[in-house]
């Protein structure tokens, strides 16, 4: 099978966008007070999160909804709640 | 009675809940199934080998209705280390045959199955609709669900949420989950045409075969590589302990992606088109991490209890999820009959469930998380099997060596002393 980067791997997966509504929020002081190693920049499968000009962002469109990051992550640093009903990862396949 | 008040609402039309829904229906009960995803099955993710015999208590034609993938009929463990492999082999064409063992299942279209038998019984499916939180009277006890905007009230709601479930912390039946006790699941759904299927795996009809891997797999991360065969399609993945990728800082696309590529992976997956990536959370830390498993109104079952077995050769959590709700089904029937939905009388689920195929495996496996927590088991015994072998086919000009002498000097080169082997052997037939 061809080696595919992650983004290209997301992009076979059908998503309802949400638009406007993020169900993730980054808390960023809180991170990295409490989590140093700043575990969602690797421990999330989607690579949802990075850091852009020194600040944690989380590309939320592309959440597979694994719930890694929200186990992972100290509590005060994420609000991370499923999208709202209808949106978000729909797999065709599971 | 009026609209939005029920006999009982599940929340999530999973394995779980979707099982409980066609239960409590059949029995003539009013019930809502609510699912926040657009259809059941959309949200949900696993490796697909369903063991089913609990299945068929339930529906005795499933071989014939549910959409299943393959019947599994061989069971391949392969011990990777480095780009060696070693595989133990098994295959029983008994299988094939009712009672039949397992199937591959692809989620979105069996829990759409399942739903359906649901809404057959009588059930209402409300699809696309998330449960924000469950209500509360005066007392603490249990009496609805806030679902999108719409408060619904019944004698007792049941949490088949799965892994992340909100509902059971909300409701202070489980407090934040650990990362000790869960594991990342990542797997990738590789189309291919059913005949190169069958030729590939040398698979006859509808036959199919699972394949566990350990080893080099994981780069050494607690946990272990699947790969099954479904009809037109394979199911790959990994399982990896969310502690140990925290500890180790590593990154479980990358590991995926070398999974895929490992030299015994690879030539089975050529020429397969990636149809679908997705990620999921396993509850396996066994009975340490099964929550309070009701209150007064509340019931809690699948996932969403922790009822999962990772006994590092094969993940069950399906066949455990009916098997949880057959028996909140009959709490509940009973708790109607008595019509007292208080703890008290809803602790009968977990008697019976106490007495049933799901908790008596889970404690005939509850050593096991233990027993995986030990690095040597994914590391260096792959390692010291490939060695053994890799030994044992070397052929030179100095001649051979007895086997039990490669043997020896395998094990002496990888530095696990004879005490350590012993102990781990131990252990491990204590645990499986
Ligand atoms: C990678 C991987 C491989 C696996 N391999 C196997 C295997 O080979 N064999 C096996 O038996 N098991 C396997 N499992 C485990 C198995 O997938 C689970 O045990 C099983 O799915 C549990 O079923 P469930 O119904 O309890 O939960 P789920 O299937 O997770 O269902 C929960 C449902 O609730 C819905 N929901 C959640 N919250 C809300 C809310 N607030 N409002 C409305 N709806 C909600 C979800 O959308 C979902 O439909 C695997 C798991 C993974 C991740
Ligand atoms: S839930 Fe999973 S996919 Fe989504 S951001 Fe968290 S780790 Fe990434």
């Amino acid at each position: 099978m061809k080696r595919l980067s992650i983004l290209e791997k997301i992009a076979r997966d059908k998503f309802e966008l949400d638009e406007g509504h993020p169900h993730i929020e980054v808390h960023e002081e809180e991170i990295r007070e409490l989590c140093p190693d700043l575990s969602c920049l690797y421990v999330c499968p989607a690579n949802v999160y990075s850091e852009q000009n020194g600040r944690i962002m989380a590309d939320w469109a592309g959440c597979v909804e694994c719930g890694t990051c929200r186990v992972a992550c100290p509590p005060e640093g994420l609000t991370w709640v499923f999208p709202r009903g209808g949106f978000g990862i729909v797999y065709r396949e599971g | 009675m009026s609209d939005d008040r029920f006999d009982a609402i599940i929340v999530g039309a999973g394995v779980a809940g979707s099982t409980a829904a066609y239960l409590l229906a059949q029995q003539g009960l009013q019930v809502v199934l609510v699912e926040r995803g657009p259809y059941p099955g959309s949200k949900n993710l696993s490796g697909g080998v369903l063991y089913t015999r609990v299945l068929e208590h339930i529906f005795p034609n499933y071989a014939e209705e549910a959409p299943l993938e393959r019947c599994i009929t061989r069971q391949v463990i392969s011990f990777l280390g480095g780009d060696a492999s070693f595989n133990v082999d098994f295959k029983n064409p008994a299988f094939l045959q009712p009672p039949y063992n397992a199937f591959t299942v692809l989620r979105a279209k069996f829990d759409r199955w399942l739903a359906e038998q649901a809404e057959a019984a009588g059930a209402m499916l409300v699809p696309g609709i998330k449960v924000e939180q469950v209500i509360k009277d005066g007392t603490g006890r249990v009496v609805g669900v806030l679902a999108g905007e719409d408060e619904l009230m019944a004698d007792v709601v049941i949490a088949a949420d799965g892994a992340t479930s909100f509902l059971a912390q909300q409701a202070g039946l489980r407090g934040r989950i650990d990362t000790r006790h869960v594991a990342t699941g990542v797997k990738a759904v590789v189309g291919l045409p059913q005949a190169t299927i069958e030729d590939r795996f040398h698979l006859d009809g509808n036959e199919g075969v699972a394949y566990t891997t350990l080893g080099a797999a994981t780069r050494g991360v607690a946990g272990g590589g699947f790969l099954y065969t479904n009809r037109e399609s394979l199911s790959v993945g990994l399982v990896m302990r969310l502690d140990d990728l925290v500890r180790t800082q590593s990154r479980p696309a990358e590991i995926f992606d070398e999974f895929l590529a490992h030299p015994a992976i690879a030539p089975l997956l050529k020429d397969g088109e990636l149809l679908e990536y997705g990620a999921h959370l396993v509850p396996e830390g066994g009975l340490e991490m099964v929550p309070q498993l009701y209150a007064d109104g509340m019931l809690v079952v699948g996932d969403a209890a922790g009822l999962v077995i990772n006994n590092g050769f094969a993940i069950r959590g399906m066949d455990l999820a009916i098997g949880s709700a057959v028996a909140a089904a009959q709490a509940v029937a009973e708790a109607r009959e008595a019509n007292d939905f208080s703890a008290r009388s809803l602790s009968r689920y977990k008697t019976m469930l106490d007495r049933s195929f799901v908790m008596r495996d889970m404690r005939t496996y509850s050593r096991a998380p233990h027993f995986l927590d030990n690095p040597r088991l994914f590391k260096q015994y792959p390692e010291l099997l490939a060695d053994m072998m890799t030994r044992i086919y070397t052929q030179n000009a100095d001649g051979k060596q007895p086997a039990r002498n490669e043997a020896r000097q395998s094990l002496k080169d990888s530095r696990i002393s004879l005490a350590q082997l012993a102990r781990d052997v131990l252990e491990g037939a204590r645990a499986l």
